[in-house]
């Protein structure tokens, strides 16, 4: 279970280049480092749901990635707020 | 014919099919799912919002668990992922985007608009937000931080923006006229008209 504050690393993973997938991590996420908000619960890995596996629940979190990130335009102080399943997540 | 061009009608009866032959949705419960999504709109988040500016106990249930806010005032919630409330206040402002399709509290917002499906406001939400709600005409001051909230997972996300100045003694019924789907979002902010 991640903490609130905690800083962690969106995995810098590509399953998409290893056949068919189905992932809730945005692209421009994988990589960058942010920090917990807060657990919002469980949920049944989507991963697996859209292939009807059977599909375990996994933590959810809100993880704030500071602005700028990769693009000229963000100002500092502004933040993404984004949901990211826990296996998606590494200590940074 | 390709898939694309075949009449969405008969899409949408194929479809049905199927999902009735594999048991997985009857039709009669594909017809229900339709029927509450056609009734939603604006108008019941627009209440919710108005609510939460006038009871503070209300607000405090909102931002707790916005499904059982919304269950409340007898919207239907059932089967729907959980709505997630974020809260404007005199330093934060909030955008919602779903960068990877088109995720949106339905069933207090009614249908997305055509603009929060389309590939420039989802890139641009997370590359330049502050200029693509200046394009609505919303300049947030610098004291002011922008929250972008990419819905990426299981959560649905509406904003609960600030109530307008100079709206003292107003009733929820006048508030909530002043609240439409941007506010909502968060490319625009209520005002008293």
């Amino acid at each position: 279970m991640l903490e609130a504050g905690q800083r962690v690393r969106v995995r810098d993973d590509w399953p998409e280049t290893r056949g068919p997938c189905h992932i809730r991590t945005p692209h421009y996420l994988r990589g960058e480092i942010g920090t917990v908000e807060r657990h919002l619960g469980d949920f049944p890995n989507p991963e697996d749901l859209a292939f009807a596996r059977p599909a375990p629940a996994k933590a959810l979190y809100h993880v704030r990635f500071d602005l700028p990130m990769h693009w000229p335009e963000g100002r500092a102080g502004d933040a993404l707020v984004v949901e990211i399943f826990e296996h998606w997540l590494e200590a940074a | 014919m390709s898939l694309l061009e075949t009449p969405s009608g008969k899409l949408l009866d194929a479809i049905s099919a199927l999902l009735a032959a594999k048991g997985i949705a009857a039709p009669d419960e594909i017809a229900e799912r339709i029927r509450i999504t056609d009734q939603a709109s604006p108008a019941r988040g627009a209440q919710m919002v108005a609510r939460a500016w006038t009871e503070p106990e209300f607000r405090a249930q909102m931002l707790a668990n916005g499904t059982l806010a919304a269950e409340s005032m007898g919207i239907p919630m059932r089967g729907l992922p959980p709505l997630g409330v974020l809260e404007d206040t005199a330093e934060v402002h909030h955008v919602v985007v779903c960068t990877l399709c088109s995720c949106y509290p339905r069933a207090v917002l009614g249908y997305p608009p055509f603009w929060f499906k389309s590939a420039a406001y989802r890139s641009r939400a997370v590359r330049d937000p502050r200029g693509l709600i200046a394009e609505w005409g919303t300049v947030l001051p610098d004291s002011v931080k922008l929250r972008v909230v990419d819905s990426t997972a299981d959560y649905r996300w509406m904003v609960l923006p600030l109530r307008p100045e100079g709206t003292e003694g107003w009733s929820v019924e006048q508030l909530a006229a002043l609240v439409d789907e941007g506010d909502m979002i968060g490319v625009t902010i209520p005002t008293r008209g």
